[in-house]
């Protein structure tokens, strides 16, 4: 039922929405050129923090289809019924979305990296970081869509809600990306291991407490 | 044979409001049972306690797997109605949608179908799911004459398999059932 629920998410997210947050991350790869103009050393810079801010905006998109329609459908229940848990139906929506969100925006990082003339150094390194953070940002984003399904404004308020519980990503996968040593990389590794674990629990809680 | 469904002294408090208390019941394979009531009296809330996706402010559920059709259909509407099935079905097959008269509309994306068809389809998926207890929330909403005898059939013939069929209706259903008021 697990890997039926799976390959079900994403045909649906290939079908759907899959590749907006791609191209709106690339849109927003192109427009900080522009707006910090043709300083190439300024543009490397501050190369590996932007593309991260873009792709956290990005991650923002996909939210409101995640849980929502599937609780106001009555999927939810009906898998409920047919004896898969709500944590597991939790991590299986994990595993969808990242397999249809993180390679995506991973091949989608290495033009937008050239756009910022990073070297390939820098852009092994942002490359690795997103591989590692998407898991997490993944994690968080089915937390969050099961936290707000159902709610009225629910696309605004996982706005509130993912952004700030995304800055100790954005912190450790951002310094790594613009430079900094393995340890960096090994705090993002930790606090995308820990969001990945506490997602399927809070989800599931959430999934459950939407019901009543 | 031990009862599918049993209820033992049961409250619920649904929004604050207290929909019912010491509430008793049991359901035996074979065995049908009619929730009537007006409007708001908590027939589906009692649906959701059965299935176990709603839980007793006081008292005891005990309940077998059950398999449930209510209002949500839960059938991806781009797919075609019998891919759409069998996403949920235990087994191959289409006998579950012979008997709801729907052979004619497997190629059919689920979103174009009418809400008696939905309802047809939601009949289907309860059959396919192959659970002992069968939970319907208004069965006979937006079925018409054909689609009501063939209710009563299957019901019958899921009855006489050994399974137990728990609906809650604010009309009465064709067949025998016995009969629990709520809101009285």
């Amino acid at each position: 039922m697990i890997e039926a629920l799976i390959r079900r998410d994403l045909r649906r997210a290939f079908s759907g929405g899959a590749w907006l947050p791609i191209v709106f991350f690339l849109l927003v790869a192109i427009l900080i050129p522009f707006a910090i103009g043709p300083d190439a050393q300024l543009l490397a810079r501050v190369g590996p923090g932007v593309l991260w801010v873009a792709a956290l905006t990005a991650a923002l998109l996909p939210i409101e289809r995640l849980v929502e329609p599937d609780r106001a459908d009555g999927v939810l229940d009906q898998l409920f019924l047919h004896g898969v848990a709500d944590e597991l139906t939790a991590v299986a929506k994990i595993i969808a979305h990242w397999l249809s969100f993180g390679p995506l925006l991973i091949a989608a990082a290495l033009p937008a990296a050239i756009l910022f003339g990073l070297d390939s150094a820098a852009l092994w390194r942002v490359l690795v970081s997103l591989a590692v953070g998407t898991l997490g940002l993944a994690a968080l984003a089915v937390m969050i869509a099961a936290a707000t399904a159902g709610l009225p404004r629910a696309g605004s308020l996982a706005g509130l809600l993912l952004f700030p519980l995304a800055i100790p990503l954005l912190i450790f996968a951002s310094a790594y990306g613009g430079g900094g040593g393995a340890g960096a990389l090994l705090l993002e590794g930790a606090i995308s291991l820990g969001l990945v674990a506490l997602a399927p629990f809070a989800a599931g809680a959430a999934i459950r407490a939407a019901r009543t | 044979m031990s009862a599918l469904l049993r209820f033992e002294g049961v409250a619920l408090m649904r929004g604050g409001r207290l929909l019912f208390e010491q509430l008793d019941l049991a359901l035996e394979p074979g065995s049908a049972l009619h929730i009537g009531g007006p409007n708001g009296s908590g027939k589906s809330s009692l649906l959701r306690l059965a299935a176990g996706l709603l839980h007793a402010e006081q008292g005891r559920v005990e309940a077998d797997p059950a398999a449930l059709a209510d209002d949500h259909v839960a059938l991806d509407r781009e797919l075609p109605l019998d891919r759409a099935l069998a996403f949920w079905a235990r087994s191959r097959g289409n006998g579950a949608m012979t008997a709801m008269g729907l052979e004619a509309l497997q190629e059919v994306p689920v979103r174009i179908l009418s809400s008696g068809q939905l309802k047809r389809a939601s009949i289907a998926r309860v059959i396919a799911s192959e659970a002992r207890l069968w939970l319907l929330d208004e069965p006979l909403n937006g079925l018409d004459r054909d689609g009501a005898e063939r209710l009563e059939a299957v019901i019958t013939e899921h009855r006489a398999s050994g399974g137990g069929v728990l609906a809650a209706s604010h009309v009465s259903l064709p067949g025998a059932w016995q009969r629990l008021e709520l809101g009285r």
